[in-house]
């Protein structure tokens, strides 16, 4: 470990489907206290990234470490469990349970004793508190009894992200959490992630640019599966070849 | 979850009630027949564990039915008996270690596929019993004698009574059902539901949901071969068609017209499925139209299905939404 503050270090990922390699030998590095943001356009390969990290499919090559142990060939469960957080773009949540059980059933990861087959799950006093508190956190409070699916589109990206918080994390994978929020919503998000950054290390895939903006620590830029800068946001906006391929669209 | 509120317990307790006084007033074959649909709702249940509750639909269930079944009667000695407190052991633990071996292979495929190599496998098991010197044949095999159940030198229940074989299907019917109603609240049964609901969030959590799906396969292929162990002391003979599709296929059907995703379907379902049977099948009613039992029975479930999407166990929610959305219609809300 270079700083004991990395928490979470790809080397050389990549994703090849047949042809097409979806991520081509990207390499980052997230620190505890800062937000790491990557931009790119659609299919330039951030969300392979995202699954790369967390698990959910192999490298190509390539390699993963979590607070400095090699995880490239744990399955995605046993690194959830080693600290790694993450939220879908497609918003993944329990539709049918309320969104306190969906907190709980999440903070159950951390506390799972399958075999005691008589003990309530609900009685674990643990997982009830990490639930009320998770939900808490992400603004959902006084919905914490409504069935998941009754939510509001920004309440289920809310939800994902109590999900999420409710496992106690350390590294959380973030994609595209302010895909479909207002104004206010996204306020109160980013409001969120500030919170979170001193004890966390968070990777945000976004394609709100005045968001990534406001909060990011180090943006990276993802063209066709390869990264083309790596920087302060500051550089990475006077950056020439970044505004050629990507911020060139909105200027 | 299938004892919200007190009101599930005094009706749970009040069923229980009518099936221990039924042997009083029922003949030989009242009892016989409630019986069999007790221990095929024991069975039902194993497999509600799977469909309704996991989310695992086997098409392949009766193999660990019949694999229980069979040892039964296969380790058996022709003139002697043996003690059920090692024969259902023995027996119950070979239908769980081939619903160990079996789930380890097919938890690997999914949806239909995995519905397909479910039934490769129970098919496989059924050849073997049909085909080979161990099963002795289609003719299936007789139990010569049925176990004893002795402690300490005292006769606990005499199998060879229809009565005593009765008390002990609905003891087995009670203790399976309250174990699994147990198990769902535990976390265990949660994470089942969660799997159910959503298996990568589950995995996202940290859940390894493979180790999961693998203990809900083989708990329920043994609760399978312990119904099994109960068929085969009861009915004293086995044979193949204990392990084919069609039972399968009929337990299927059972959990589905009960309703999926309660516990209390699986049992409401075995009971409708045994009595529309033995209705189209009855002579009395129908004369020579009762040998095509099937097509009324088929044609039944079909509409029942049809008209009652949540099963019979959810017959009650539907009508008292029904009935509570009537007065807000006339006074003009929106329902």
């Amino acid at each position: 470990m270079a700083t004991p503050d990395v928490l979470m270090r790809g080397e050389k990922l990549t994703r090849r489907w047949g042809g097409l390699t979806a991520v081509d030998e990207v390499s980052l590095e997230l620190a505890r206290g800062s937000v790491h943001a990557v931009i790119g356009t659609n299919g330039a390969g951030k969300s392979t990234l995202i699954n790369l990290l967390s698990g959910e499919i192999p490298p190509s090559s390539g390699r993963v470490e979590l607070k400095g142990v090699d995880v490239t060939a744990w399955p995605q469960p046993a690194r959830a469990r080693a600290g790694l957080g993450r939220s879908y773009q497609r918003t993944t949540i329990f539709p049918q349970f309320t969104v306190f059980e969906n907190c709980r059933l999440s903070a159950q990861s951390r506390l799972q004793r399958p075999w005691a087959w008589w003990e309530r799950a609900d009685a674990c006093a643990l997982a009830v508190e990490a639930a009320r508190g998770a939900a808490a956190k992400a603004g959902l409070a006084a919905e914490i009894d409504r069935p998941a699916g009754l939510l509001s589109h920004g309440g289920r990206r809310q939800l994902e992200i109590a999900m999420c918080l409710a496992t106690d994390p350390e590294v959380l994978l973030l994609d595209e959490p302010l895909a479909g929020m207002g104004a206010e919503e996204t306020d109160r998000m980013l409001e969120l992630l500030a919170e979170l950054r001193p004890g966390h290390a968070i990777l945000l895939v976004e394609h709100d640019m005045d968001a990534v903006f406001r909060v990011a620590d180090r943006i990276t830029v993802m063209v066709n599966g390869a990264v083309i800068a790596s920087d302060a946001p500051q550089a990475v906006r006077a950056n020439p070849e970044v505004q050629a391929a990507y911020l060139g669209h909105h200027a | 979850m299938d004892f919200r509120g007190g009101r599930n317990v005094v009706l749970a307790a009040a069923v229980v009630a009518a099936l221990a006084l039924f042997p009083l007033v029922a003949g030989k074959f009242g009892i016989d027949l409630v019986t069999k649909i007790m221990i095929f709702a024991v069975l039902a249940l194993s497999l509600e564990l799977l469909v309704g509750q996991t989310g695992l639909v086997c098409f392949g269930q009766a193999a660990f039915f019949g694999i229980g079944a069979y040892a039964v009667v296969l380790a058996t000695p022709q003139y002697q008996a043996v003690s059920i407190f090692w024969l259902a052991p023995l027996a119950v633990a070979c239908a769980t270690l081939y619903a160990l071996f079996v789930g380890s292979l097919v938890l690997r495929t999914r949806g239909v596929y995995f519905i397909m190599v479910t039934l490769a496998f129970a098919q496989m098991a059924y050849y073997v019993f049909h085909d080979t010197p161990l099963g002795r044949g289609t003719d299936g095999v007789y139990l010569y004698v049925r176990p004893s159940a002795e402690v300490f030198g005292v006769t606990l229940v005499n199998f060879e009574k229809p009565v005593s074989l009765y008390y002990v299907a609905l003891a087995a019917l009670v203790a399976t059902f309250a174990f699994l109603a147990v198990l769902l609240r535990s976390r265990f049964g949660r994470a089942l539901a969660g799997i159910k609901a959503n298996e990568q969030r589950m995995r996202a959590a940290g859940f390894s949901t493979y180790a999961y799906k693998l203990a809900a396969f083989t708990l329920s292929g043994a609760i399978a071969g312990f119904a099994g162990v109960l068929f085969a002391v009861k009915d004293a003979f086995v044979n193949p068609e204990l392990l084919a599709w069609h039972l399968s296929g009929s337990l299927l059907v059972m959990i589905i017209l009960g309703g999926l995703g309660r516990l209390w379907g699986a049992v409401i379902g075995a009971f409708a499925y045994a009595l529309l049977q033995e209705f189209f099948q009855s002579q009395a009613i129908f004369g020579d139209l009762a040998k095509h039992w099937l097509l009324g029975l088929g044609l039944t479930i079909i509409a029942m299905v049809a008209l009652l999407p949540e099963g019979l166990a959810g017959l009650p929610a539907a009508v008292s939404r029904r009935l509570a959305r009537k007065p807000a219609r006339s006074a003009g809300g929106n329902a």
